[in-house]
């Protein structure tokens, strides 16, 4: 039975109807066309489809749309509505990315390390991404690019 | 994913009495890190799903001075970021950081791993090490189940429909102590334990041991603790310990390690955890959550 649901998605008020074996990847993606958040895994484990729920990040992929009635969600497009955040510009300038599907959830879990801990040292850049796969880039990049924004602010 | 019904009650009785109705064919959702997976894959196809996550008195994390109290709804990013916790229960502190990467530690529960019931589950040594208990709630009142009798077997527990745990709870001890939680896997990130070893040891000379991933359950190593009782952990002594705690448990092959392999490194875990548990209480081992492989 489909249930009325209200969020805030990137500061916007949101009314949708949806059935509850719904995901909220799928609600974001293919009913609200919010592209960032990607479709990896589909179970948890590769963190491309991470967005913040209330500020903190988690998989889009194993949460039910249902479950975000009354919550704040947050994806890429928000992070950067007033343009590239300095996170963003840093992976620009490490060249961070190649094909790039890893980057918006890369991005949002990083993103969330910065906010909980603006001067992280590698290692817990390391164990903050390690649940954020990438496929082309041997991650050293990311890793370097999250550092050097921890340390100019 | 089947089709079900969603129901987010706001107090216990009522999410009892709704689980009561439906039985087995209600699921219960904490974080839904496991159970989400679960219904996608379609092997639980539940009539409704009852979201613990509207009671409010489930987010509780207190600790009143004796016990330490973990609500259903707490998060294992919360426990890492308690001070109490770190301070007080330093192996669940340390085991906590194993689980799986952030992303799901902002969801996933204390409470919702143990009633997963994986045999991984990373939680659960800890626990067993420090004499948990399980707090149920029932329509005849709460009952309090030792965390050694929680586990029945792979995904089993004890509960029953019409259950639901409502808390954890953990004694601080009053003793010198020191313990280590080691998770061996593949990678980090996001691999379940190859064994997962949590040891403890007191100034009393009183040991315990637990795994995960090497039974179809979480286990205690009694005979282990009961040989160790009252000794230093010499070399000889501890290569007995070794010896008898790998009796406890009774490993399978899969694809991240073979039953041989899980065997023999049991063994090394247990030993090294012991030395880490010792060193730490004498204040001259690594930090915890420190990499101990
Ligand atoms: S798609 Fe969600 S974690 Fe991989
Ligand atoms: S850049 Fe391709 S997966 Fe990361």
């Amino acid at each position: 039975m489909k249930k009325e649901i209200n969020f805030t998605l990137n500061g916007n008020p949101v009314k949708i109807e949806v059935m509850p074996n719904e995901k909220l990847l799928d609600v974001l993606r293919d009913r609200l066309g919010v592209k960032s958040p990607k479709h990896g895994c589909g179970r948890g484990e590769c963190g491309a489809c991470s967005v913040l729920l209330n500020g903190k990040s988690i998989r889009s992929c194993i949460t039910l749309a249902i479950e975000v009635d009354g919550q704040e969600i947050t994806t890429l497009e928000g992070l950067e509505k007033n343009g590239m955040t300095d996170l963003q510009k840093s992976f620009l300038q490490h060249n961070s990315f190649q094909c790039g599907f890893c980057a918006p959830g890369m991005t949002i879990t990083a993103t969330e390390l910065l906010n909980k801990n603006p001067h992280p040292d590698e290692e817990e850049v390391r164990e903050a991404i390690a649940g954020n796969l990438c496929r082309c880039t041997g991650y050293q990049n990311i890793i370097d690019a999250i550092l050097d924004v921890s340390k100019k602010e | 994913m089947n089709n079900f019904d969603y129901a987010k009650p706001s107090t216990i009785p009522e999410a009892i009495s709704l689980y009561k109705k439906y039985g087995e064919k209600a699921k219960l959702l904490l974080g839904g890190t496991d159970l989400v997976v679960m219904l996608d894959d379609g092997v639980i196809q539940p009539d409704i799903v009852i979201d613990l996550k509207g009671i409010d008195e489930l987010k509780k994390l207190k600790f009143d001075g004796e016990f330490l109290h973990i609500g259903a709804r707490v998060t294992f990013n919360e426990l890492i970021d308690s001070e109490v916790v770190k301070e007080k229960f330093p192996i669940l502190w340390e085991a906590s950081r194993t689980i799986a990467s952030t992303g799901v530690r902002n969801r996933a529960t204390l409470v919702g791993n143990i009633c997963s019931a994986v045999p991984s589950a990373d939680s659960a040594p800890a626990l067993l090490v420090c004499n948990a208990i399980v707090v149920i709630a029932t329509d005849s009142g709460d009952k309090e189940v030792p965390i050694t009798e929680f586990f029945m077997g792979p995904r089993r527990t004890i509960l029953k429909p019409g259950e639901i745990v409502k808390e954890v709870k953990i004694r601080a001890s009053n003793k010198k102590f020191g313990g280590s939680y080691i998770k061996l896997g593949r990678y980090d990130g996001e691999d379940l334990a190859q064994v997962g070893v949590a040891t403890t040891v007191n100034e009393d000379k009183e040991y315990s041991i637990a795994f995960c991933a090497v039974a179809p359950k979480p286990v205690r190593a009694k005979e282990a603790e009961e040989f160790l009782k009252g000794k230093d952990l010499t070399d000889e002594v501890l290569e007995e310990a070794a010896k008898l705690a790998v009796k406890a448990i009774s490993p399978i092959s899969d694809i991240r390690a073979s039953k041989e392999y899980r065997l023999y490194v049991s063994g090394v875990l247990v030993k090294r955890s012991l030395k880490t548990s010792l060193a730490r209480m004498n204040g001259n081992g690594p930090k915890y959550g420190e990499r101990l492989v």
